[in-house]
């Protein structure tokens, strides 16, 4: 789609596109440029001069155990929080859709989570958990649990996992929500009609129609675990215990604060960037798709 | 929805209060930690009602710091954010309605090849490019400065193809009506194109405020000084592993006062969160 009335020139247009496009060369393209040319190569032992090496950073790192460890944690804690936080907001998102008293009181009580910074998610989770004052601490252990996630790396990750759900779980909601709304009433009283009852307008009309929202949160969610979970598992685990909930990102992180391996450094964000652009190229097929219809 | 039926009704309220219950729970800990004193809460005794120290807490967080981890107040760090989200918020959205109406309402060579450098950084998050552009940031010297923490995080692809796709709405007829007044590109910019704008600014303005306050790695990397701090970050600094140093009241008081701004920015501007939200997004 082109405008067909238009301004001439290109001095104009250039001085608009030049603060955008200098951030975005300066802090975006040269970065990432470098990160892609280093990890190529393999530096010595002082940091003093480095070697083309071709591939051999990635074969070393994907040999690696702990470089798998971390990749299987991220699918686990991924598998974990898309599947809580869409199913838990699916579920709140039907219900504030009925035609109900305060409904839009209940929207604004469930959305606000998600203006709160992972971080910070992160540290509320850890207080009520907290292993010797946490709150909910006391009553799992009067259930007799030794909970400690400081020591436990399971305990570990479901802490991070209930933080992560529960900030995500307003976004999800939101979504759903306006896909619900976005269902014509007609269909489903068409459905009513010829005697089908909730359940079942839910399972054969409702959920198909919602399903292009629930893929789109799918891949949305992805790369909130990925990416914006750093804060929550900074500020809950660093890592820990005994990195059970290191992730990819995370390992990058801690991998570079410690200095040394360069090249080795470069080629993991290389292939979180191949992860991101996948991601991404999967979300813009869905919506082209979508627009077509 | 479609018959009446009180039992699908009550369901309904029974798991909404129930999610809003579960929501709501730890930020309510939260507000009775930072009330309590110090030796109750790490006793593991602190009771599930508000206690006695609301103003004090309050007061020693926000003017005094924690005695032992970091130092500084709170409310220096609360300004920090408030600064650093500001300058993101607007920053983004300047240079974006900017770029996208010289992508709209001009024709030059590479208009596609400059649109394209600015979209595909959406597929480079700055925690895979983290040590390369802090390295760049080191040699310009901006570690520690409000242009380091908000700058290289100014650029927006999504800001840029939200505002591209509301001009592609706005009718021919207004630009070429403009154009018949001898309105030059500047003159049609500023009376016509931004009044339009404004709720779509406004929605942006606060989604962007919200990402800039809740960012965390990044000044975790440029800031080093603690009179730099944001307040997320401040947070994590004063939790220390060996629980008996951490300052539980003022770290909870801490918490609230950094949930507070971006959380009733939602609550109050709920409209134009949603609209920046559900239109930025898809």
């Amino acid at each position: 789609m082109e405008k067909r009335a238009v301004f001439g020139g290109w001095v104009l247009p250039s001085v608009l596109l030049a603060p955008q496009l200098a951030v975005t060369i300066v802090f975006f393209y040269w970065p990432t440029s470098q990160a892609l040319w280093s990890s190529f190569l393999l530096e010595d032992a002082f940091g003093l001069s480095s070697r083309f090496v071709g591939l051999e950073n990635y074969r070393t790192l994907l040999t690696k155990s702990d470089y798998f460890r971390a990749a299987v944690t991220t699918a686990i804690f991924a598998s974990l929080v898309t599947t809580l936080s869409l199913s838990m907001a699916l579920l709140l998102a039907v219900q504030a859709d009925k035609s109900i008293r305060g409904a839009g009181i209940y929207k604004t009580l469930l959305i606000w989570p998600y203006a709160v910074a992972p971080a910070l998610a992160g540290v509320l989770w850890l207080f009520m958990f907290q292993p010797s004052l946490g709150v909910v601490t006391r009553g799992l252990v009067a259930l007799g649990i030794d909970w400690n996630p400081l020591l436990r790396g399971e305990h570990a990750m479901t802490l991070v996992v209930l933080a992560a759900v529960w900030k995500q779980i307003s976004y999800n909601f939101l979504f759903f929500l306006a896909g619900l709304q976005a269902i014509p009433k007609a269909v489903i009283e068409a459905a009513a009609i010829d005697g089908a009852g909730p359940t079942r307008r839910f399972w054969t009309i409702v959920l198909p129609l919602l399903s292009p929202t629930a893929f789109f949160l799918l891949v949305v969610n992805i790369v909130y675990v990925f990416f914006d979970t750093f804060g929550i598992i900074d500020a809950m685990t660093a890592g820990g215990p005994s990195k059970a909930t290191e992730t990819l990102v995370y390992k990058v992180f801690s991998d570079g604060r410690l200095g040394g391996d360069l090249g080795g450094s470069a080629a993991q964000s290389v292939i979180l960037m191949v992860i991101v652009v996948a991601l991404t190229a999967v979300q813009f097929r869905y919506i082209e798709r979508k627009v077509a219809y | 929805m479609v018959e009446r039926r009180s039992f699908s009704d009550l369901l309904a309220h029974a798991i909404l209060l129930l999610g809003v219950g579960i929501l709501a729970f730890p930020v309510y800990l939260c507000f009775v930690g930072s009330t309590h004193p110090q030796d109750v809460i790490s006793n593991g005794q602190m009771p599930l009602t508000p206690g006695p120290l609301l103003f004090d807490t309050y007061y020693r967080t926000l003017f005094v710091g924690s005695d032992r981890t970091t130092r500084d107040p709170v409310s220096g760090m609360l300004i920090n954010s408030f600064i650093m989200a500001s300058i993101i918020a607007v920053g983004k959205i300047t240079i974006s309605i900017v770029s996208a109406y010289a992508v709209v309402y001009f024709r030059f060579p590479f208009r596609m090849a400059a649109f394209w450098a600015i979209f595909m950084t959406l597929m480079l998050p700055v925690e895979v490019r983290i040590y390369p552009t802090y390295k760049i940031v080191a040699d310009l010297g901006m570690l520690d400065t409000y242009v380091g923490l908000t700058v290289p995080l100014i650029a927006s692809a999504t800001a840029t193809l939200f505002f591209r796709q509301f001009f592609m709405t706005i009718p021919d007829e207004l630009i070429e009506a403009s154009k018949l007044d001898g309105a030059g590109p500047v003159r049609f910019f500023i009376d016509t194109v931004v009044p339009l704008s404004r709720t779509n600014i406004a929605a942006l303005f606060v989604i962007l405020f919200i990402y800039g306050w809740n960012q965390y790695l990044w000044p975790l990397l440029i800031t080093t000084r603690g009179d730099m701090q944001t307040v997320v970050i401040g947070i994590k600094k004063m939790i220390v592993t060996s629980d008996a140093l951490t300052e539980w009241p003022i770290v909870m008081a801490t918490a609230m006062l950094a949930m507070l701004p971006p959380v009733a920015v939602v609550i109050l501007m709920q409209r134009w969160f949603v609209k920046g939200l559900v239109e930025t997004e898809k």
